[in-house]
């Protein structure tokens, strides 16, 4: 293990702990004075915590590895469609009125269609000739299928037959932690675990990308296998986040983007890292949601954009002063 | 003849539109200069000769096997290739680029005569050692010079310590005094280290001056092949680029004046 990612785990092992005592009630671990201190932490805190570690190191680590695929620090794990096809499949769940169960089997559906369409298309015959798998071509496809499902669902929301619908629909969009159980955690924690380990694999054809898609082909990269790989990979962490969770943006834009500069900026060298990292800052954002004091709790999606867009917005401006080196080169 | 080992062959090539049945046989310890006007074929040429792009008719052979019956990983091992105008995503350090040289030696941990952590090391420092590149070994490439990063990108096909070394226009964009060195580095490819160096190159007079062997191609097609004063003739100068021109000068110094340019 590098010693970032040990920093960085070091800093999660103190950060989780110390996130179970936040919240709209705060525990004394010394003078524990509720009755039900123990039901708050382990029913509702600790599945909580536990989610948005999972969800968030999901998130950072498919956004390392898009950023190193499409060779763009400006790249994040949406633009594939398989977080729009996710939450559509939620979406159609909630516009039945299906029962509440079947919300994160309907968006992992959604989730499994996106990649089964970018299968196909990655799976197209390449000869060097027709472009077959070509970075470009995969990409715009997969923005098609966002662009699609992002109409599909503004469709089922114009559509929406009650006013309760509509505003359950809007409101779980927007992504949230609240009210998590164990359920989600056993649902969302394998599919990421799973979907890490698919994202590691796709490092080194990643770092072969670095060089442009003639050179890495010529350094023995398999364009195909690399799409299928990512296509696995940010389809499980994604959709298993979707699922659980509703659309959490910016964690999969902003973090590698502030690991990218502690490594040697291949991108194998960045999942990782950006893993950690995406968990520590979503629990910390998950953190803040629970203790502002809001009327009713901040929605987490809300939070992250609104603390990540002004952020993102700096890093621009920075980048574009100083020389821009990674951008510029891009 | 099929089979003959230490080869790289290409047999009667065809890609439509760009090539009409090439025919070449190319030998290690020598460095070929495949030259030709824009359009001529020279990059699918060398593509094809790379693995790159897969020929319609005809194929390119291996010490007698097809290159594309090979797993592309040992392939790689074998066969370097440049691009033209290489990029680089981000802002690397040199080290950090020519060691993505070595992927086709690492990858999967299962995989049998994989390099040792130990011999990519090695790999790199010679690959940085034959391009001159010791001191820069920690800069990022952002703040290289056009021809330091030329050198860096050539080093990084020369970490993978492939037999063959194919470079499609590496020095383009480069001034005089670079592109001498690099030609200077990659002539002792040929010559020291005994790999077969197969480069495009636009400069005439580097090709008369600096190679071994000249393929000229017109439209697809070889229409000289040899040493390079016998394929870059005055009369086919002339005749390919449509320009009179004649050649000036000593052997090993010479320069390409054009007759007619008012």
């Amino acid at each position: 293990m590098t010693r970032l990612n040990l920093v960085i785990l070091v800093a999660l092992l103190i950060a989780l702990p110390l996130s179970l005592l936040a919240g709209r009630v705060w525990l004394d671990p010394f003078h524990p004075t509720l009755a039900n201190a123990t039901v708050i932490l382990v029913e509702l805190r600790l599945p909580r915590a536990l989610l948005a570690v999972t969800l968030g190191a999901g998130l950072g680590a498919a956004g390392g590895a898009m950023q190193g695929y499409l060779r763009n620090p400006l790249a994040d794990p949406g633009l594939f469609g398989i977080a729009p096809s996710a939450a559509l499949g939620a979406v159609i769940s909630l516009f039945s009125g299906a029962a509440a169960w079947t919300l994160p089997v309907f968006a992992l559906a959604g989730a499994g269609g996106a990649m089964a369409l970018l299968g196909l298309i990655a799976g197209r015959e390449s000869d060097g000739h027709s472009g077959g798998g070509s970075v470009a071509l995969f990409t715009l496809a997969g923005l098609m299928i966002a662009s699609l499902a992002g109409a599909l669902m503004s469709l089922a929301i114009s559509l929406a037959p009650t006013p309760f619908a509509l505003s359950e629909i809007v409101t779980w969009l927007m992504g949230a932690l609240t009210d998590r159980s164990w359920g989600d955690v056993a649902l969302a924690m394998p599919l990421t675990l799973l979907g890490i380990l698919v994202l590691r694999l796709a490092g080194p054809g990643l770092d072969a990308l670095v060089l442009g898609e003639a050179a890495a082909r010529s350094l023995g990269l398999d364009p195909h296998r690399l799409q299928l790989l990512l296509i696995g990979g940010v389809g499980l962490t994604v959709g298993a986040g979707v699922a659980v969770a509703g659309i959490i943006g910016f964690v999969g834009l902003v973090v590698p983007h502030l690991v990218r500069p502690f490594t040697d900026r291949r991108p194998s060298r960045l999942i990782m890292p950006s893993a950690l990292a995406g968990a520590l800052l979503l629990l910390a954002a998950d953190c803040l949601c629970r203790v502002l004091p809001l009327v009713t709790e901040l929605r987490l999606g809300i939070a992250l954009s609104l603390i990540g867009a002004p952020f993102f917005l700096a890093l621009l401006l920075r980048l574009r002063r100083g020389a821009g080196a990674d951008a510029g080169l891009a | 003849m099929r089979g003959s080992p230490d080869m790289l062959r290409a047999d009667n090539l065809v890609l439509p539109g760009r090539l009409a049945g090439v025919g070449l046989t190319l030998r290690p310890g020598e460095i070929t200069a495949v030259v030709g006007a824009n359009g001529a074929g020279k990059s699918s040429l060398v593509a094809c000769l790379a693995g790159l792009l897969r020929p319609l008719a005809g194929a390119v052979l291996l010490d007698g096997q097809p290159l594309s019956a090979l797993p592309p990983r040992h392939r790689a091992r074998r066969i370097g290739y440049l691009p033209q105008s290489p990029e680089v995503a981000w802002d690397l350090t040199v080290e950090t680029l020519v060691a993505l040289g070595r992927l086709p030696w690492q990858g999967a941990a299962l995989h049998r005569a994989r390099a040792t952590p130990d011999e990519d090391v090695r790999a790199v420092s010679r690959a940085l050692a034959a391009m001159d590149l010791e001191t820069l070994r920690h800069r990022s490439i952002s703040r290289l010079s056009g021809g330091e990063r030329a050198r860096a990108l050539a080093a990084r096909v020369l970490s993978g310590e492939p037999e063959w070394l194919i470079a499609d226009e590496p020095l383009a964009n480069l001034d005089l005094a670079h592109a001498a060195a690099l030609v200077r580095l990659l002539r002792r490819q040929a010559h020291d280290e005994g790999r077969g160096v197969i480069v495009v190159v636009h400069d005439l007079a580097t090709a008369m001056n600096h190679a071994d062997r000249v393929v000229v191609l017109e439209q697809g097609r070889v229409v000289a092949d040899g040493p390079p004063g016998e394929a870059l003739t005055n009369a086919l100068v002339s005749r390919v680029w449509g320009l009179p021109a004649r050649w000036l000068g000593e052997p090993g110094a010479r320069a390409l004046a054009l007759d007619d340019l008012g």
